[in-house]
Order: C-alpha cells, then structure tokens, then sequence
C-alpha cells in the first residue's frame, strides 16, 4: 500500500516525534511500536499505557427507531442498557456470521453511540444503512473524534478519575479537555477510553503522557488482548464463524429477535462443531495466524505472550479437542510443535 | 536494551543482513545491528542442528520477533559445528549484542572462495544507508 493512500490520526505527528514505527493498519498509518512491544506490554499489566485508537469507526445511530432498529440489528439485549452504559455486542448477518463485534453506547434516550473496528467501518456503516428503518439517523463520525485508551492497573490513579463500574460512561473533563470517559478497553486491564473532539486529541495524548502514562503501540494491544482472549475480528471471529463457535454466546441474547438468530439458536441447541479455544505452546516456537492445527483446524491468532514468555495463540477445534489440557500439535513452518489448551483467559494476575 | 548502530570492520557481511567472521576454515555467524532493528525485540531463535549443511543465500534458521518472523540467511557454507545456546535461551541477547554474544552459529567453511562475495564493512554501510 502506498503510504500516500493511508490516512492519519490527529496524533500522527506525535508518534512521529516520539520514535514510533508507523505501520499501515486498517488504512491508517499507525504505530506499531516505541520503545519496543514488550515494555509496553509489560507497562499496561503493571503501571499504565496509553494507545491511539482514533482509527476506529464512529458510528451515531439516533432518533424515535433507533431503539428498536439496533435491538434487530445487534446481537446483545440493548433493553439491558441504561443511559451512561455501554455493551459489548455483535452486528451479525443472516447467516449469524459476524459482520463486526462493537460497542454499543447509550448516550441518551433514542441516542446510541456504536464504537466498531477501524477496518469494518465501512462495511458497518453500509450495513446499517441499507437496513436503516424509518425513524433512525444514522451517521459515520469517525472523523470528528480523536479516541485515547488508557490502559493498566494505576491508570485510573494516575489520570485523577473516580471509580466507576466497567461498561459506564460519562462526559468530563481531563486537564481541561473535554472528554466522554468509558470504563472500557481491550487489554484485560482496568482503564478508560477517553473520546475527545478531533482538534483536541494531541492536547489530551499530551496530558495522558504529562500524567505518566506510558505510549504503547498496536504491537502491544495485540499482545496483550490475546493474552485475555479477546477475539479480534477479522482474526478470531469473521462473516464466517458464529458467536457460539466462537464462545460469544454470553453476548448474543437468544430470547431476542436479531438478524441470524435462528442460526445460532439452532446451533446452541445441537451443539456446534468446533468452539474457538486458547493454547499454550509446550515447545520452542511461535503460533501465527494461518498455521494448520493437526486435525484439520488452523491458527486464528498467535503471538508471544511477553508475561508467559512463550507462545500463545487461539484457533477453532472439534469439540472433543475443546477441552482445557488437551494436546494440540501445530505446524509451525514445517515443524510440529505441541501446544495444549487451555482456560481462559491464557493470563491471569495472580500467576 | 538494544546496541548502538555499528558495523564493525572485521567482518564480512552478506546483503540479507548477516555477518561472518571467518577464522582459519571456521567461521562464526550472525544477524547486524541494521537486521535486528528491523525485527524487533527477539524473543525466539529456531538453530540449525549441529552437523548440518548451510548454504550461502540459502535459509540457516529463523530469528522472530513478537510481530514478525525472518529467515536467517547464510552468508557462507559448510557445516554447523556449534549454535550459540544463550541465543536460544535468551535470544534478546542478538539485539543486545548482535556481533559478540548475540553470534548465531559456528561452521566449518566448505569453500573460501565464496568469501569474495562478500561485503567488507564500508560497502555494507552503503548497502544499509540504501535501505
């Protein structure tokens, strides 16, 4: 890809400043790292990082429908959700793949704000709209918005924020910046994600790195999402794969009617075939998306886990692999190396 | 931590970004300063066995990173006499030490004549600077 066809965030210039590798990401020239993956990671688990992350989509879905439009159209009870909270969801097609897994946010009666993947935002906007009923606006404002996570377990301390439950919001101000405050992220972690109109998002990156927080790149969000098993679209989950495959059942409200429930009644009721597990490597070697698991499945995801010191990954496997202590065999390049699996998440605190 | 850029003038450096020290008919083997930038902190080293052949521009083992994995290209051929353990043990010590700790394998040259093709330290810095 040519770098003149990348977009930019409005902190381009500060990653630039600060060292980082760019790398093109989703359209966006995006750094991948600063001082290096693994001090960053280890930052989020121990202290605080802060990551660009105004690539991802903005979605405003408002009006009299938007309720009820939304309610069909995603996959989690949205009855479930009270002004200032927000949920975790999935925008699913006839099929019950999955178009994008998203944050839904309730900002007012009749207001909802979708957080969704930098490189679905295209095909979520465009779903939506040919789906879009009478009494809904719906509107991409990815543009408007400069997004900083802050992430770790002094990040709430550092940034001078009262405790809140995970999955609220609200407007505040950080330094002086306006920002709506989430209690949520993609790290396993305790933090935020701090929105902030575009012109003011290297003010407030300036004032999250002033209060201690350490620059972290999309080296470590992956990292550290896979070492909790987050599933990254795109990777993990696809139009392709199904919720309960994939162990997101906990946010797919059968009781409700959304686009491809039937699917994935039917499929909870039978059983599915193969479920989406984490592993562990036993042996030397690194797991990467695309490498055959014996028996016919493949990589999802892999990486090196910098608090296991080894190699982690997920990938889909037939049921009766699917159980935590089972021996996996992976291709790694022309090798076998044994991999076995396990609960999640692949890294817990108290190890 | 990582080395300061260098490329010391007593080696021989191959265009794939690795180097060899040649010693008698044994040579020691290597990844640059330049290689192990580009990949990032090391954090597995897949060796060749011990008494296997490597072949000049030919795959002699993988150095990975947390997000990328590069072939290993040998800069000589022959055969494997020693790899380096501590690289495989600990292979952050290739982006620590790249041309003394940090050595990858040992081997016996099979033929020095290919050593000719090889660049000496100033005609690697330009090759680097083109990069």
């Amino acid at each position: 890809m040519e770098a003149t066809s990348l977009e930019r965030t409005p902190l381009y210039a500060r990653h630039v400043e600060l060292g980082a590798r760019m790398v093109p990401f989703a359209g966006y020239e995006m750094p991948v790292q600063y001082a290096g993956v693994i001090e960053e990671h280890r930052a989020v688990r121990t202290d605080c990082g802060a990551f660009d992350v105004s690539h991802m989509g903005e979605i405003h879905v408002d009006g009299p429908a938007a309720h009820a439009f939304l309610q069909e159209m995603l996959s989690n009870d949205l009855d479930k959700l009270s002004d200032g909270e927000a949920q975790y969801t999935l925008l699913t097609n006839e099929q019950g793949g999955i178009v994008d897994d998203l944050i839904v946010y309730r900002l007012a009666h009749g207001q909802y704000l979708l957080v969704v993947n930098a490189s679905n935002r295209q095909s979520v906007y465009d779903w939506l709209k040919e789906r879009e009923a009478r009494g809904t606006e719906i509107r991409d404002t990815s543009d408007e918005y400069g997004l900083v996570a802050v992430q770790g377990p002094r990040s709430i301390e550092r940034l001078g924020l009262p405790d809140r439950p995970a999955f609220t919001h609200e407007l505040g101000r950080l330094d002086g910046i306006e920002v709506m405050v989430s209690r949520t992220g993609y790290t396993g972690e305790a933090g935020v994600e701090l929105c902030c109109a575009d012109e003011d998002a290297a003010a407030l990156w300036d004032a999250v790195l002033a209060r201690g927080a350490t620059p972290c790149g999309l080296g470590a969000r992956d990292t550290l999402r896979l070492e909790v098993c987050y599933p990254l679209h795109g990777n993990d989950i696809t139009l392709d794969t199904d919720a309960i495959s994939a162990g997101l059942g906990w946010a797919c409200a059968l009781e409700t009617e959304f686009t491809g429930v039937d699917t994935l009644r039917r499929i909870r009721e039978e059983g599915p075939e193969r479920k989406l597990v984490p592993f562990v490597m036993e042996e030397k070697g690194i797991p990467r998306q695309g490498m055959p698991i014996e028996g016919g499945c493949e990589v999802t995801s892999g990486t090196h886990s910098p608090m296991l010191d080894r190699g982690i990954g997920m990938g889909y496997v037939p049921m009766t692999s699917a159980v935590p202590d089972t021996e996996l065999e992976i291709d790694v390049r022309g090798k076998s190396r044994r991999a076995r699996v396990v609960s999640k998440p692949i890294y817990r605190k108290e190890q | 931590m990582s080395a300061a850029e260098s490329y010391p003038d007593d080696l021989r450096y191959h265009p794939e970004h690795d180097w060899a020290r040649v010693d008698g008919d044994e040579a020691t083997l290597g990844i640059t300063w330049f290689a192990q930038d580009a990949l990032g902190e090391l954090v597995h080293y897949e060796a060749p066995e011990v008494g296997s052949t490597v072949t000049k521009d030919q795959p002699c083992g993988e150095v990975e990173s947390v997000k990328a994995v590069s072939d290993v290209i040998s800069p000589l051929s022959g055969e494997v006499l020693e790899v380096n353990q501590k690289a495989v043990d600990e292979p952050e010590i290739v982006n620590e030490d790249p041309y003394s700790e940090g050595w990858l394998i040992r081997i016996r040259v099979s033929d020095s004549s290919e050593m000719d093709a090889l660049m000496d330290a100033e005609a690697y810095r330009a090759h680097v600077a083109e990069q």
